[in-house]
């Protein structure tokens, strides 16, 4: 799966130079909705290990642009993906890449929590399950436990985990979702805005955890939060109108950014 | 004529509102605004008075005045009915009124002839009587409802309680009419009890009532128990519904995942009206399309096995009625298909399920209430059926699990007890009736357990 190319001898070499790794990169990326265009030949990096904010005013296609890289506009009929997206160096867009192992290795967590009608056990057993992750029952039920413990859900749901997930707090069906996606061991995560649905007890218990998840994942983050943006993530991506407006560590970015607009969606004269 | 009444009062009102209208805006000289309910609403309230209460009498009326004229009739005419029983005086009764009407009938009778006179008279002096009521009602409606108008006057409030009262009219008639069906199925069926046990009813495996009556001119007492059994149309019917269940379910869920999950908008487009139109043909073309094609098709192929297949077999009165039932299933199923959030497949696919997977694992089990009631009603439908099962399934009331044979069901059943010249009160049509409220009952348990399910699978989205 690991197929080493140039650019994965690159980012060993620079990994040396303690620089964390390019875990995905996206060239020219744009995409059409019909015949309106959504994204302008966008560049970004995404590094390892590190949590990358994408921030922008509504409409601005940071969500979009997360939906690529796990190929999620594939269930738009009207969407057209044009330009590279690599995933370790492999072209995710490529006819030979295997979507669902594609959406294995990059997993995801909407905006709703959207836990399915099934028991909570269930929910976070789904994945492993259609992967065939598992070869016995008790090497299931050691992923759903350490699933749900990364998530920090473990201690409030060990005695129901045979309820219904739908029945948990908004919270905590995020945190299940998260779970969930965690499950299937994915190499990164993508989160469009998983805490806007939330109240600021339980986005900060998620935000939390989303620091915690950084030792291990890879997170790519769609954020509506300027606040939550400089709380969780290393480096924060700028969106506007479909085009990248600059991309660079948060400190940087919220201290003394180089584009003006950046400066004005930051401290809230626009957006 | 009462229908020239109804004319003039639609027209009063109409007028009424108009002047209702004119008269607010002129109480406050045409400020508008100044009014506490619109104009429009002050001409709505002067038109329901206006209107409103000689209608309602005209009903009343209507509903009270047969009656009426009828017992008057029976008591002028007591000497001449009494040898008569009850079936032959309200025939009396009837054949005066349609002479009274300038109707004709098969043949003259002094006795009747009479009768028809007085009718008539009896007829003009009610309908001179309920002009008279209904003018005085809606002049003083009009006068009362005039008087209040006025700047300050809450119109509105009076017309929303008129117009609710209405409604809860409406709903009230389509209750008690609802009612009075069940009602006359439980008394009709009590009836019939009395002449056959409704153990034997219930219980019993031999049907053939045509045979009810051991001689000719046999008088009720002859009436032979043993021969109401209803347990093999009841048996009939479910092989029936079976087999249309067979070929109904699996075909009908299967293009409404398809239509919901996989067809494109332009192919949904068609297809969905096309599966509709399905519903729409109706069920005789279906019955000769059963009896004509499918049956001897399958005697065809059977005889071609080795079967001996009747040609009027359950097994193509079930498939056909089964294509009739499958955009039923289809529909429904798909509705229920489509509520179920976007949110979830995108969940599934987010987690690398395929599309297969994602409807097999989280959409079909989050829909799976939905589709188990809209199957419920499509068998409440199926059970319910008549005509296909009348031309296609036959009249033999055979007790076997055997698809290749002539079964009759309960809707048929009924259909031939009441067809043809019958006595009213004889067990055999009274049948009809005992068949009809077990008929009702077990479509309603069913229609009640699927809207119980589909209640519950609501709550779990809201």
């Amino acid at each position: 799966m690991n197929i080493m190319t140039e650019a994965g001898v690159e980012q060993k070499l620079s990994s040396a130079t303690n620089a964390p790794l390019i875990k995905m990169k996206g060239e020219k990326v744009s995409v059409h909705y019909g015949e309106k265009r959504a994204l302008f030949d966008v560049d970004l990096d995404v590094r390892e290990h590190q949590v990358t904010a994408l921030i922008g005013p509504s409409g601005c296609g940071k969500s979009t642009f997360l939906r690529c890289l796990n190929r999620m506009n594939d269930t738009i009929d009207i969407a057209r993906v044009s330009g590279k997206i690599t995933l370790d160096g492999e072209d995710v867009y490529d006819p030979k890449i295997d979507v669902v192992e594609l959406r294995a290795r990059v997993g995801m967590v909407f905006q709703k929590p959207n836990p399915f009608p099934k028991s909570i056990y269930e929910n976070v057993a789904y994945g492993p399950r259609i992967h065939g992750l598992a070869r016995s029952k008790a090497e299931l039920d050691g992923i759903v436990e350490s699933s749900l413990k990364k998530a920090g859900l473990f201690n409030e749901v060990k005695d129901r985990l045979l309820e219904s997930g739908t029945g948990l707090s908004g919270g905590q069906q995020q945190r299940l979702c998260i779970a969930r996606a965690i499950a299937v061991s994915p190499e990164v995560i993508l989160m469009d805005e998983p805490c806007s649905a939330l109240d600021p007890i339980a986005t900060a218990r998620v935000e939390e955890l989303i620091d915690e998840l950084r030792q291990n994942y890879t997170i790519v983050i769609v954020t509506h939060s300027m606040q939550q943006a400089a709380r969780v993530s290393q480096r924060t991506a700028m969106f506007h109108l479909g085009y990248l407006v600059e991309e660079g560590a948060t400190d940087k970015m919220f201290t003394n950014p180089d584009d003006k607009r950046t400066q004005d969606y930051i401290t809230g004269r626009f957006g | 004529m009462v229908g020239y009444l109804v004319v003039l009062l639609l027209v009063l009102a109409a007028a009424a509102y108009w002047i209702g209208r004119t008269r607010a805006i002129a109480s406050v000289n045409g400020d508008v605004a100044r009014l506490h309910s619109l104009p429009g609403q002050h001409g709505m309230f002067l038109a329901l008075f206006a209107a409103g209460p000689a209608l309602l009498a005209i009903v009343v009326w209507s509903l009270v005045t047969p009656g009426i004229e009828s017992s008057i009739i029976a008591d002028r005419f007591s000497s001449e009915l009494s040898g008569m029983g009850v079936p032959q005086v309200e025939a009396f009764i009837r054949d005066a009124r349609a002479m009274a009407f300038g109707g004709l009938v098969g043949f003259a009778d002094p006795t009747k002839e009479a009768a028809a006179a007085v009718y008539k008279s009896i007829h003009t002096t009610s309908t001179w009587i309920i002009w008279a009521v209904a003018l005085v009602l809606s002049a003083s409606g009009f006068y009362w409802a005039y008087s209040r108008i006025a700047q300050a006057y809450r119109a509105r409030h009076v017309v929303e309680r008129i117009l609710r009262a209405f409604l809860i009219a409406c709903s009230v008639v389509a209750i008690l009419t609802t009612i009075g069906i069940v009602l006359s199925l439980i008394f009709e069926s009590l009836r019939f009890f009395q002449q056959v046990p409704f153990y034997k009813f219930l219980f019993g495996t031999h049907w053939s009532p045509q045979s009810a009556f051991t001689g000719a001119g046999a008088e009720a007492g002859a009436v032979n128990e043993d021969i109401f059994g209803m347990v093999p149309l009841f048996a009939g019917t479910l092989l029936i519904t079976f087999i249309a269940m067979l070929v109904a379910a699996p075909i009908g869920l299967m293009a409404a995942i398809y239509l919901s999950d996989y067809a494109s908008k332009s192919v949904r487009a068609v297809a969905k009206p096309v599966l509709e139109i399905l519903a729409g043909i109706p069920t005789v073309v279906y019955g000769f399309f059963a009896a004509l094609t499918v049956a001897p098709y399958f005697r065809g192929i059977g005889e071609s096995l080795g079967l001996n297949v009747a040609s009027e077999s359950a097994l193509a009165a079930g498939v056909v009625m089964g294509i009739m039932i499958i955009p039923f299933v289809s529909s429904l199923s798909d509705d229920v298909i489509n509520a179920v959030p976007q949110s979830l497949r995108d969940g599934s696919a987010g987690l690398g399920a395929t599309k297969s997977e994602t409807i097999r694992k989280v959409v079909l089990p989050a829909a799976l209430p939905g589709i188990v009631s809209a199957m419920l009603l499509a068998v409440s439908r199926a059970i319910g059926e008549t005509m296909i099962v009348v031309m296609a399934a036959g009249l033999a009331a055979n007790l076997t699990a055997n698809p290749l044979e002539a079964v009759t069901t309960v809707t048929v059943q009924i259909v031939t007890l009441l067809v043809g010249d019958q006595e009213f009160d004889s067990a055999k049509t009274l049948a009809a009736f005992a068949l009809g409220l077990v008929l009702f009952c077990i479509t309603l348990s069913l229609n009640i357990v699927a809207l119980r399910v589909v209640q519950k699978y609501r709550e779990q989205y809201d």
